[in-house]
């Protein structure tokens, strides 16, 4: 089915469309966002700012856009997305040539009111245009090799774009929420055997690479790993966030220290603790029931998704749907893999509780799609 | 078409299977996460919550306030202030040298103190402070304080600090306390975490470095909440230390400031005992020095001042220097011969000038001679033949038994540094130190106190209240120890006859009351007050054949470190003893004349309490005296607290 033979009467219209809105997925969302709220109210001290504040204005303006954007059919997006792609690419050619320089990355455009991250929004059209690329590919011809290597170009030229900023997080992201949505387009398994084993080949060269002149990584990327590998070693130095933030997790204990009474954050002995590192301080302070609380929501969502791309019947819901709940989940999985010291410290903000502009805005924007397809997914006894 | 939508179908089912297969695998991938969250929250959560304390939780030494100590009468002698300091933290400071640079135009800065703080600086981590400058003026305090903002890293501190108020009186006794150094870190086994604290100060010499153990006290703690750059948030608990004992000697502080003062520049040494009970009254070394310059480090000037001077300020001549006893021992000689019944009281000694001895002539201090002697004339008039000739058929051994019994040879078990045991010799002692026999003409020296014979101030005092009562008083300093009394020092009898001490002492009577005694000149005029004594002077060089020919040189033409020491030891009342004394005055010539009226004039300002009137002294003397009581009255004022100045 494409979108032309959609029942185009049998899709709700106008403001009936709120009410056709998938009301639990909304729900979850803002219960995660106001996770976030509390956590920053604590990191802060017990005060609504610097953080609580813009946070809740960007939720606020994030919810608007996610309503906008679910308003709006499906079918539209699915034309825009080439579009969407190849805005994404300019913008991070745009913020390797004027981007501002933080924390020894090019990563942000200051747009005004807030600073964009590109790579945010690449994240979310890579995974459009690819839902668009195999809607519109026949699907026997899927797993030819000529068809296979069209969309891997299409992941690796933004994925190369930011890991030169540098983002290694950020292009691990890019390429496994596109290998996903390869994966669930119904590319053969071979394809992804062939490219793990390319890949462990990659990374051993990449730890070859140290020390040499061809060196593939910078300098910190590979203390980072080295870190992470051994955090004990140097618990001052390149390891202390690692290991302040397992402190931190662990005297949370069952049930945490109680609400703004955490002193591995409020003391300042963890790091970014709002933002990278804010679910050290909910684990912290609310303990294995607060941790496993979250992660149980943030699951939800992802099965609110899957629900959803089943349902959703044409083939562009179904994979964009797909797409953004694997990015969502590799958000959150990494993030916390990174600060229980499963993961490289490697600055993936925990979705929709970190602080951050535009992170949330993308993901809020990206879930607009989601509730898009929702809302117009075909539905059989209306007719 | 339709086959196309049945591959469409198709296509969803896979996509379908394949989704869901994707959500197990982020299933799982949450369920290991969630596994790994209970292993450390709860698994390890008890270490890790230990790690957390560990990290939050800072333990901060409190310093003990250390024991004070006052003397007989509860005057304080070491007491402890409150100093005002400035300190530094380098990490805080940023360029510490432009923080030093801004501080010094507030506040004058030692550069002798900011050299040490440098040192100090490259040793320590970064976050410990350093002390910049010590004992600061409240006004300088305030300046900084009010400058805070601009001098980041720097605090102005209140702490503790020992001071002396009685500047050089008792810096032999009681010593001084100074930083802890690495070397005596380096000397103690197991030192206690409270010495690691900067510039904490313990005892370093005499009774403060003795009864440190005491003293100290013990440390307390507070346990305080630090964040990440170790920065205190608050204070979580506090165990506050135990502070150190009290102690309360046993000398006066009026007496041994008296006996400080009449001692003047003279390099001399002056202990008064107290026959009854062993007290220590007064125990005074010349020259002083001030030892509040050693509690925050002396300044190298300072210092070599203190070891360059010839008069030797810094040792404690009293129970460290040791002396031959000269005449002051002829007492024990003539006991050892009347116990041993070599000689009966009456018995008299023909002194011709001198007494040739395994054919070598051993000269009478009185050139002509003193004709018959007898004990009382001998001591009345110092006769050394009479000595010579008894002591040799009493024996060395018999009179070193007896001398120690009065407690020469003999260290004294007092809280001081460096206590020397002195030495009686012994054919034995003789033999193990120099691999030589005992002649007879050692036996001679020794019945003389010259030779080999060498006592200490503080022994010859207790020799002459031993004397004075026949039982083994012994020296006491410490009165009492946190309120508890010590025990007395008054001693049993020694076993030695009535008899033989009542000779003795009678003699001992004549010196200063017999108008031949050595010592007439400085005797007390008053009934029950009368004193007695004995002179001495020791030689520090031999007399060679050739300079007895050509004449012996006077004392006063000799060069000072050349000439005789001085020495006086008596006690009085005569009937009743209360006080025994005994003063040395180094190279000071002849007894009679440098230590006898010293010594007088301590026993008088002791037996009275304070300034004695001068119709105990002889007519003659009484203008003399009363200038000279008003001269000390005058130098005996106190300098103000804090006062650098060293009374040396």
């Amino acid at each position: 089915m494409s979108y032309l033979e959609y029942h185009a009467k049998s899709t709700p219209a106008g403001l009936r469309k709120i009410l056709h809105l998938n009301w639990g997925l909304t729900l979850l969302l803002i219960t995660v966002s106001s996770v976030g709220f509390l956590m920053l109210y604590s990191v802060a001290g017990g005060s609504f700012s610097p953080w609580v504040e813009p946070q809740v204005k960007r939720f606020a303006l994030g919810l608007g856009v996610m309503f906008v954007v679910a308003m709006i059919p499906i079918w539209f997006w699915r034309n825009i997305s080439v579009v969407a792609y190849l805005g994404s690419l300019a913008l991070l050619v745009a913020v390797e040539l004027f981007g501002t320089v933080g924390m020894g990355a090019q990563r942000w455009i200051d747009i005004g009111f807030m600073r964009l991250q590109p790579s945010e929004v690449t994240k979310i059209a890579l995974v459009m245009l690819l839902a668009a690329y195999y809607d519109w590919l026949p699907a026997e011809k899927t797993s030819r090799p000529l068809w296979v290597l069209l969309p891997v170009a299409l992941i690796l030229i933004p994925t190369a774009l930011v890991l030169k900023q540098p983002d290694l997080g950020t292009s691990i992201l890019l390429m496994a929420a596109g290998g996903g949505v390869m994966f669930l387009a119904g590319v053969h398994w071979a394809y992804f055997a062939a490219v793990i084993a390319a890949g462990v080949g990659l990374v051993s060269a990449v730890f070859q690479s140290r020390g040499t002149d061809w060196q593939l990584l910078k300098d910190y990327q590979f203390r980072r790993i080295d870190t992470f590998l051994d955090p004990s070693q140097d618990p001052l130095g390149a390891g202390y966030h690692i290991t302040q933030s397992k402190i931190a997790l662990g005297s949370g204990g069952w049930s945490g220290r109680g609400f703004m009474q955490g002193t591995q954050s409020r003391l300042n002995f963890l790091p970014e603790k709002h933002t990278d590192f804010i679910f050290t301080t909910l684990a912290e302070e609310f303990g294995f029931i607060g941790g496993v609380t979250l992660l149980s929501i943030y699951m939800l969502i992802i099965v609110f998704c899957i629900a959803s791309a089943i349902a959703a019947k044409d083939r562009f819901s179904s994979l964009v749907i797909m797409g953004i709940a694997i990015t969502f989940f590799l958000f959150f999985a990494v993030n916390m893999s990174m600060v229980m010291g499963l993961a490289p410290v490697v600055g993936v903000p925990l979705p929709m509780v970190s602080y951050g502009g535009s992170a949330m805005l993308v993901l809020l924007g990206a879930f607009g799609i989601v509730q898009s397809a929702h809302i117009h997914r075909p539905r059989q006894a209306s007719r | 078409m339709k086959r196309n939508t049945k591959d469409l179908d198709a296509a969803h089912g896979k996509m379908t299977r394949r989704a869901l297969f994707l959500g197990g695998l982020q299933l799982a991938f949450a369920g290991g996460l969630a596994a790994r969250m209970r292993y450390l929250q709860v698994d390890q959560a008890d270490e890790f919550r230990l790690l957390a304390e560990e990290n939050r939780i800072n333990i901060r030494l409190l310093p003990p306030a250390r024991g004070q100590i006052f003397d007989r009468n509860g005057l304080i002698i070491a007491q402890n202030s409150p100093s005002y300091r400035i300190t530094v933290v380098p990490e805080d400071a940023g360029d510490v040298e432009e923080v030093i640079a801004k501080l010094s135009s507030l506040v004058p800065l030692d550069p002798e103190d900011l050299e040490r703080a440098r040192t100090e600086m490259r040793r320590s981590p970064p976050f410990l402070p350093i002390t910049l400058a010590d004992q600061i003026g409240w006004e300088d305090i305030s300046k900084v304080a009010v400058n805070a903002p601009a001098l980041p890293g720097v605090t102005p501190e209140v702490g503790l600090t020992r001071v002396y108020p009685q500047l050089g009186d008792f810096a032999h006794v009681v010593g001084y306390v100074g930083p802890v150094s690495d070397y005596d870190l380096s000397k103690m086994e197991d030192p206690e975490p409270v010495l690691m604290i900067p510039r904490f100060q313990i005892g370093k010499v005499g009774f403060e470095a003795k009864r440190e153990d005491v003293l100290r006290g013990k440390a307390g703690a507070k346990r305080v909440e630090v964040n990440a750059t170790g920065r205190v948030m608050r204070e979580l608990d506090r165990r506050e230390g135990i502070s150190g004992a009290d102690m309360q000697l046993t000398i006066d502080a009026g007496l041994q400031n008296y006996v400080q003062a009449r001692l003047g520049r003279e390099s001399a040494a002056a202990v008064v005992i107290d026959c009854e009970d062993g007290d220590i009254r007064a125990i005074c070394s010349s020259p002083s020095f001030d030892p509040n310059l050693f509690v925050r480090g002396i300044s190298v000037a300072d210092y070599r001042m203190l070891t360059e001077d010839k008069y030797r300020p810094l040792s404690n001549k009293t129970v460290q220097g040791t002396y031959p006893p000269g005449s002051t021992f002829k007492m024990i000689t003539a006991l050892a011969a009347l116990e041993n019944g070599v000689v009966g009281p009456e018995e008299t000694v023909w002194c011709p000038g001198h007494l040739k001895v395994a054919g070598r002539r051993f000269h009478c201090w009185k050139r002509a001679g003193h004709g018959h002697v007898d004990l009382n004339t001998s001591l009345k008039r110092s006769c050394d033949v009479y000595y010579y000739d008894v002591a040799i058929k009493t024996g060395i051994d018999k009179i070193s038994e007896i001398a120690n019994k009065f407690g020469l040879g003999i260290k004294h078990d007092l809280p001081m540094s460096a206590v020397a045991q002195g030495i009686t010799p012994t054919k034995e002692w003789k033999a193990s130190s120099y691999g030589k026999d005992w002649l007879i003409g050692d036996t001679a020296n020794a019945s003389i106190g010259q030779g080999y014979m060498l006592a200490s101030p503080l022994q010859l005092a207790v020799m002459t209240a031993r004397i004075a009562t026949g039982r083994s008083v012994t020296p006491r300093l410490l009165k009492s120890l946190d309120g508890v009394e010590q025990p007395s020092g008054a001693g049993e009898p020694l076993g030695i006859s009535e008899n033989s001490l009542r000779m003795v002492r009678r003699g001992m009577h004549s010196v200063s009351n017999d108008r031949r005694g050595t010592a007439y000149r400085s005797r007390i005029i008053g009934d029950g007050l009368q004193m007695a004594g004995k002179t001495g002077t020791s030689q520090v060089r031999n007399i060679t054949a050739a300079e007895r020919a050509a004449g012996v040189i006077r004392n006063e033409d000799l060069p000072w470190e050349r000439r005789d020491h001085a020495l006086f030891v008596c006690f009085a009342p005569y009937d009743k003893p209360k006080y025994a004394v005994a003063v040395v005055v180094e190279h000071g010539g002849g007894g009679s004349k440098a230590a006898a009226p010293v010594a007088r004039d301590v026993l008088l300002q002791a037996l009275y309490d304070g300034t004695p009137p001068l119709e105990a002294y002889p007519k003659a003397d009484r203008s003399r005296i009363k200038a000279q009581q008003e001269r000390l009255e005058r130098e005996r004022v106190k300098r103000p607290l804090g006062s650098r100045s060293s009374r040396a």
